[in-house]
């Protein structure tokens, strides 16, 4: 196998580990946001995700009661922001950052009285976070050029919570596509008169739905420090809430164009690591900011209607008046 | 249940704003309490921090300038009812204007000119970056909430590829610029009072607090005294009255959204030209976010936002002491403050107005003559 092909093979296998907390928080933001309720608390509630799984793992030794504790505290967060917005008709955006804020100061101040480490959480152990699972087959397939290797590094070899998140991708789909709730909640979003006319509760809908979205921020959460990290450092998170809800929009509110959009920009996050510092053939330096600010570029030019046309939810942002 | 009756204008201005304050607060003691520490023990350390300590006051109007103009930057822009979260950004981008003047025409010429050039400089950048976002809400019909959230971020970018790339200040590894030369340095109000034989601590506090001032009382001229100010409110309140009554929505948009910058900018005046002296990374470190909070509170008004600029300062200077006096709690117990007035000043900002109305409707056992009845 060729050195570039192999480094290519890296950066893929880089992708998929950075994309996972980005593809879980966006079908979060997706739920929330086909409902008719802004979320752009997606990164607070990653935050809190992340600071309750390595808490509760450092404190009790067990990395699935940190996972279920990450859910519990963003679905709590969520049903915060769904008090304000659903039953409070508040404005979503600023409730969105009010939790945000909540979170940056809870999850350091907790921090700092719990360990006394200046808002980090003590590193974990192996047995306290998720370790990368290996498949069968790994060495027999070894001796297959080119195979082997993908098999071994691409395929194999991740902790449980990224084939969760490449999981999660398909269920979405099919929840929001195949089932009645899957209807209801559209059609929330889209014309909230029609839902409440048939007799279905607007309300309890939109409940349901940022219930969800802490469900998958807080999966979110527990992978950033106790699978892809080893513990919790203050503002973890570090904008990765703002790139899934730009991969939301990127991909048009819709979870397969929403999970290239993650690998995409998990993609270009992989690779300009690789590439800090490194001298390109015509270029040179590897403009490696310029790869990190492509997200957002990139949003904002979809957005504009520059580059394809962005059809996000009707109603989303409107409180519903019965 | 009843509609509840309306809420009087005085109740509405003073009193729930005040409730959704109090509330909040509570809460953050409430969390203090779980944390083993005593609320009002930490109250008092706050303010003896913020106002009592030589030289406390002056930190705290150092940072009551921040939020005063980010503050003012989502208090423009609301009056248009556009929700600038970009002052972060804006802020960001208008240090670069204010550290590219001071850096290049300070060594060259008298503070008296190089100041308000690097002033003027901190406002256009900011305005652009402010701009920009705007026009594409105005003319191109993104989402105003998410391009400036977006712009933060590429703000960010690039101040970090100039800050370790161009701007680096040569021979060093830390991505900074060099510091400037005297005359790009804003004085210290300290200096200034020291000169005219007042004997005052030192502190950061710099010129750019009467600046501040002076924006207040810009902010409220412009908006309620000009013809443009009018026409922001008109559209804020209506834009499809405000389009038949022939204002041209769009640039009213855009011209709303780059003053907000404008104001966003000229905190870097206070943190870059008064207080680091050079451009380095984050020194925005959240207060264009805090302004949001600000113009919460403040209610989009000047004596508002001063006044919630100055709680905040002094939360913010109050706070450092809680390191000094306390094991469990720290100076970033001032974020979830932050973050409960916006919650509740600002996204459940009407819980208690029901409430409040039926409340005060009882209270008035006698009901009032309407006026114009014998």
């Amino acid at each position: 196998m060729s050195d570039f092909a192999f480094q290519l093979l890296l950066t893929l296998d880089a992708t998929l580990r950075v994309a996972t907390p980005l593809i879980l928080c966006a079908m979060a933001g997706i739920f929330s946001e086909r409902s008719g309720i802004i979320d752009i608390s997606l990164e607070g509630k990653l935050l809190m995700g992340a600071f309750v799984a390595a808490t509760v793992a450092s404190l009790t030794g067990s990395v699935w009661l940190g996972v279920i504790c990450a859910i519990a505290s963003c679905v709590i967060l969520a049903l915060i922001h769904g008090f304000a917005c659903i039953t409070h008709r508040g404005n979503q955006v600023v409730s969105g950052l009010a939790i945000n804020m909540l979170a940056s100061g809870l999850t350091v101040t907790v921090g700092i009285a719990l360990f006394r480490q200046g808002g980090q959480t003590p590193p974990l152990g192996n047995t306290e976070r998720f370790r990368p699972v290996e498949w069968w087959f790994v060495e027999t397939f070894d001796g297959i050029p080119g195979f082997g290797a993908i098999y071994r590094e691409l395929i194999s070899n991740h902790n449980i919570l990224v084939y969760v998140a490449l999981v999660m991708v398909p269920a979405t789909a099919l929840l929001l596509y195949k089932t009645r709730f899957g209807l209801r909640l559209r059609a929330v979003g889209e014309m909230p008169e029609a839902v409440d006319s048939a007799g279905v509760s607007v309300t309890w809908l939109r409940y349901r739905a940022v219930i969800l979205t802490g469900l998958f921020c807080g999966l979110a959460g527990a992978y950033l420090s106790t699978a892809q990290g080893a513990g919790f450092v203050r503002e973890m998170s570090a904008g990765k809430g703002y790139i899934a809800l730009a991969a939301v929009i990127f991909g048009n509110w819709r979870p397969v164009p929403v999970l290239l959009a993650c690998l995409l920009f998990g993609f270009l996050e992989a690779a300009s690591a690789r590439l800090q510092g490194v001298e390109i053939p015509l270029i040179g330096a590897a403009p490696t900011q310029l790869m990190l600010a492509l997200p957002y570029i990139m949003t904002v030019l979809l957005l504009a209607g520059f580059v394809g046309r962005s059809s996000p939810p009707s109603a989303i942002g409107e409180p519903y008046q019965k | 249940m009843t509609p509840a009756p309306p809420l009087p204008r005085w109740a509405d201005v003073f009193v729930l704003p005040l409730i959704n304050l109090m509330v909040a607060l509570l809460v953050c003691g409430l969390i203090v309490l779980a944390l083993g520490e005593n609320p009002f023990v930490a109250i008092v350390v706050m303010i003896k921090g913020a106002f009592v300590y030589p030289g406390s006051l002056g930190y705290t109007l150092y940072y009551t300038t921040n939020f005063i103009f980010t503050g003012l930057a989502v208090a423009v822009a609301s009056h248009a009812m556009m929700f600038n979260i970009g002052g972060e950004g804006q802020a960001y981008i208008g240090g670069l204007g204010a550290g590219l003047v001071a850096l290049w025409l300070a060594p060259l010429a008298p503070l008296v000119l190089v100041i308000p050039v690097a002033i003027l400089a901190a406002a256009l950048f900011g305005a652009v970056w402010g701009l920009i976002p705007g026009y594409l809400q105005a003319y191109r019909g993104s989402h105003i909430v998410i391009t400036t959230i977006m712009f933060n971020f590429i703000a960010s970018a690039i101040m970090v590829w100039l800050l370790a790339g161009a701007l680096m200040q040569p021979g060093q590894q830390s991505p900074h610029t060099a510091q400037f030369a005297v005359s790009g340095q804003m004085p210290k109000l300290h200096d200034l009072l020291n000169v005219l034989s007042f004997n005052v601590a030192a502190s950061p506090l710099n010129l750019s607090f009467l600046l501040a001032l002076a924006a207040l009382l810009g902010f409220w001229v412009l908006i309620w005294k000009t013809r443009i100010g009018y026409e922001i409110r008109a559209v804020g309140q209506n834009p499809k009255a405000a389009h038949y009554a022939g204002i041209n929505v769009p640039l009213v948009i855009v011209f709303s959204l780059a003053v907000s910058g404008a104001c966003a900018g000229l905190m870097a005046t206070n943190e870059i030209l008064g207080v680091q002296h050079r451009v380095v990374l984050n020194f925005t470190s959240g207060y264009g976010f805090a302004g949001i909070a600000i113009a919460l509170m403040g209610r989009n008004h000047p004596i508002g936002i001063f006044f919630a600029s100055l709680l905040f300062g002094a939360l913010y200077q109050g706070g450092a002491e809680l390191d000094f006096e306390f094991q469990s709690i720290t100076r970033e117990i001032v974020l979830l403050i932050q973050g409960m007035i916006v919650l509740f000043s600002g996204a459940l900002a009407y819980m208690f107005s029901a409430p409040l109305a039926r409340l005060l409707a009882r209270l008035q056992v006698r009901p009032k003559p309407a006026e114009g009845e014998t």
